[in-house]
């Protein structure tokens, strides 16, 4: 293996780079609008419990946000650094969605995060409320534009070859804008966000609640948190039936893989495995638990329903569609199929386990109920956090591993985008100061997280404190560096 | 391809808004040593950008979202030739940004001072590399007829690419300090206005070699708007001179606000000085970056340009609407009465 390997290199930097920056990205989504509906409770009953609660998860995100901002820059820059010949034959229409991201969202979301930090002794009210809520739609937006750049990767549309065939020029914004992928991926993104982020307001609220301490607030985050949970899994549920739909129509190659489907396969053949052990070659399996007309199902909401498989979308590939590019892939066109194999399974079980974590909570703490919640329940809520957090990024990497070896479907290979001109031994410079820098972060944010969440909101006045005298907001710094 | 020339300046105006807004956050950050006498002071200091560095440094990825639309050729060259340079830069903005946050999180000493340095160096290092690169860009660099560049990071550390970084350096160092002048009180504003005395003669004589450097290389090059890079020069210079004499009689909203304009105008210069082209190539002038070899199609940029034209200026107003609503000066009272809550 060759380690100055620039196009090894310039991978590992880019699946390291965008996981860590996806790692405060989901948070920033659903936290923005978690702190949005704390507020706006407060704001209408004026009760002191909401204004706590949002203080306390405001700081989460807070913290939260500054390596979101950061390491989001990385990102923007990378397609140049690394991916300059990808960036000039996509620029014409990946960039438009980039630049549209920062001009209508972005701007929106750092300027009014900045207002709503610093701002509770220096806006009025409802002002105040309203940049907290400005901020949340700003960052719904960036991620929309962000999924529109990402679904021309998966399926290109409203473009032409140019001329020279040099390039992929934009003939269609709206159908860029409007492509069958963005507009599944936006709520199965969204929703998982929010999985996440009421994955943090479960895991949080249970560790309180176990030792005891903040009993009222955090019984009401963890009833929103538990709630939140079933909502936002019904609908990344949903979306991802109708994401699965549109893959199996513009990227069949990776619905096969995510089966590890060698040969096509209809009805009761097209069954889905829920674990399998293969050879160690790869290309057979020894044995697995299979449910069959599942994988026709998901993949044509059909009981007897095709699926094409690997061997045979290689054999269209090669000879009809992409004879071009087969020389350069040695005729396969698959990802690396344990991974995607893999991914899909953890992808969709951690979901699965974080939402049962949620179905188990509310039965425990329903009103009917007459015993305590025990111990051993509270200690398994706190891993509703970890799990919705792996269960998106494995599905990120399942999405971009899958369409490999693409790196635009059907027109451009990944080995072909990677930049001429940067010499390995700059990447792998880059690659090991970006994964020291990103480590050594990673220890100082987890530690701040930690140790702000186990500290918890302030306390409620007791029964037998002074009535609270009116929250005095007025030039009082809340926010200070 | 008109459209590609309206693009020309709609980027420059992108990262002229990005170097006088962030510049003057690495102003801030690397005036810490030099005014943060006490952890209140430093507290001040850095506070005075709390609210708004990140919406500051949110104009350089829309600058290079831009820059990507608009002309990916450019973005491309550019990101990939400049590779070591703009890692050293990123490296940077992600510690200074993350200190921000941090530093405040912990009462200990050895932390705080941890992240005071950290925001320090991630000050200097973009303020230095970022006039660097400007400089290389309007001087020309080497590259081949497939438009990659093919020297290295050593190619971009020649005399007139230094000097553009040590300008930027400068200029951004004093454009901070007018700006810590302008939003402290007590002693640390009295140092502020010192400091910037000592250092905006220095800026004016580092710059003034950098302008009559670049004006010479517009003539010498026969770049088309050499006029315009003079009449930009004489302009930031004399906006400069008057910044600091403005500073010698305290009055710190025209020293900043002058300030920002010598940056508008040293860039605008620099700007002229590189049309048509967007990358000279020194191995061959047939192989350079242009205007219109580099960029996007007549229909992108249609779309980006109504993008721009109703979103920009949103964008200006409610940025100067947050600006106004943190206009007072950030006290060492206020400072002290935080951390006595945080206790």
């Amino acid at each position: 293996m060759d380690w100055l390997d620039p196009l090894l290199l310039a991978r590992w930097q880019f699946g390291l780079t965008t996981l860590y920056h996806f790692l405060f990205v989901p948070l920033t989504l659903g936290m923005a609008l978690t702190v949005a509906i704390f507020q706006t409770a407060w704001f209408r009953t004026g009760s002191l419990k909401w204004l706590h609660l949002t203080r306390f998860f405001g700081k989460i995100f807070l913290i939260n946000f500054a390596m979101g901002v950061v390491t989001g820059i990385v990102q923007e820059f990378q397609f140049g650094m690394n991916w300059s010949a990808y960036s000039r034959f996509v620029g014409d229409i990946f960039g438009a969605p980039l630049a549209f991201e920062g001009l209508m969202a972005f701007f929106f979301e750092a300027t009014f995060i900045g207002l709503w930090i610093f701002g509770w002794d220096k806006l009025p009210k409802g002002l105040h409320l309203a940049t907290i809520w400005i901020a949340t739609i700003g960052a719904w937006f960036s991620a929309y534009f962000i999924l529109a750049a990402n679904a021309f990767m998966q399926n290109p549309v409203g473009y032409q070859m140019a001329e020279d065939g040099s390039r992929a020029e934009m003939t269609d914004f709206l159908a860029v804008l409007t492509n069958p992928v963005a507009l599944a991926a936006l709520p199965h993104t969204l929703f998982a966000a929010f999985m996440m982020t009421a994955g943090v307001v479960i895991s949080i609220s249970a560790w309180h609640l176990l030792r005891g301490q903040n009993v009222e607030m955090m019984r009401t985050s963890l009833r929103y948190g538990l709630w939140g949970m079933i909502v936002a899994f019904a609908g990344v549920a949903l979306s991802g039936d109708q994401l699965g739909l549109v893959m199996v129509s513009t990227q069949p190659m990776k619905m096969a893989a995510a089966e590890a489907l060698f040969d096509s396969a209809c009805g009761y053949d097209a069954s889905f495995s829920l674990f399998s052990i293969g050879t160690p070659d790869g290309t057979g399996e020894v044995w697995s638990l299979r449910i069959p007309y599942l994988l026709a199902l998901l993949s044509t909401h059909s009981l007897d329903g095709c699926v094409e498989g690997i061997n045979d979308l290689n054999a269209l590939y090669t000879t009809e569609m992409f004879p071009q590019f087969a020389d350069q892939v040695d005729g396969n066109f698959a990802p690396v199929l344990w991974i995607t194999y893999w991914s899909f399974r953890w992808m969709i079980g951690l979901g699965g386990i974080a939402a049962l974590t949620a179905v188990v909570g509310l039965w425990l703490t329903r009103k009917k109920a007459t015993r305590p919640v025990p111990a051993w329940a509270w200690k398994l809520a706190i891993w509703a956090w970890p799990a919705s957090l792996g269960a998106i990024l494995i599905g990120w990497i399942f999405t971009e591993m899958g369409r490999q070896p693409w790196i635009v479907f059907s027109l451009m290979l990944t080995q072909d985008g990677v930049s001429p001109s940067v010499p390995g031994w700059n990447v792998l410079i880059s690659l090991v100061a970006f994964t020291g820098i990103y480590a050594a972060l990673a220890v100082v944010e987890v530690g701040l997280i930690l140790k702000t969440a186990q500290k918890g909101p302030d306390a409620l006045p007791g029964p037998d404190d002074p009535p609270p005298a009116e929250v005095a907001l007025e030039d009082t710094p809340t926010t200070v560096y | 391809m008109d459209l590609a020339y309206l693009w020309f300046f709609i980027v420059g105006f992108l990262f002229v808004g990005y170097f006088v807004l962030d510049g003057f956050d690495f102003g801030v950050g690397m005036s810490l040593p030099f005014l943060g006498k006490d952890d209140i002071s430093r507290r001040q200091i850095i506070n005075t950008i709390g609210p708004v560095w990140d919406l500051n440094e949110t104009w350089v990825i829309v600058a290079g979202a831009c820059l990507f639309a608009a002309f990916p050729h450019w973005y491309a060259t550019l990101f990939s030739g400049f590779y070591l340079a703009l890692l050293l830069i990123l490296l940077a903005l992600i510690l200074r940004g993350v200190s921000f946050e941090y530093r405040h999180q912990r009462d200990s000493e050895r932390w705080k001072r941890g992240f005071d340095t950290m925001i320090v160096v991630g000050s200097a290092i973009p303020a230095l590399l970022w006039g660097v690169a400007v400089a290389n860009i309007v001087q020309g660099v080497p590259i081949d007829e497939n438009m990659e560049f093919t020297g290295s990071l050593l190619t971009l550390l020649n005399p007139y690419g230094l000097l553009g970084g040590l300008t930027t350096l400068l200029l951004f160092f004093t454009h901070g300090v007018y700006f810590v002048a302008l939003k402290t009180d007590g002693q640390v504003r009295q140092d502020a206005r010192v400091l910037a005395r000592r250092s905006g003669i220095a800026t004016v004589v580092v710059a003034a070699v950098f302008l009559v450097w670049t004006v010479l290389l517009a003539f010498g090059e026969e770049r088309p708007l050499a006029w315009l890079v003079v009449i930009m020069s004489v302009v930031a210079a004399v906006l400069l001179i008057a910044s600091v004499g403005a500073n010698l009689r305290d009055r710190e909203g025209w020293a900043f606000g002058l300030g920002a304009f010598t940056i508008v105008a040293a860039v605008l210069g620099v700007w002229f000085a590189l049309f048509p082209f967007v990358m000279p190539s020194t191995t061959d002038p047939a192989y350079s970056l242009t205007i219109e070899n580099a960029s996007s199609t007549d229909y992108t940029l249609t779309i980006m340009s109504w993008a721009a034209l109703v979103f920009l200026p949103l964008v200006l107003v409610y940025q100067a609407w947050t600006y106004w609503i943190f206009r007072k000066r950030v006290s060492r009272t206020r400072i002290e009465r935080a951390a006595a809550i945080a206790h």
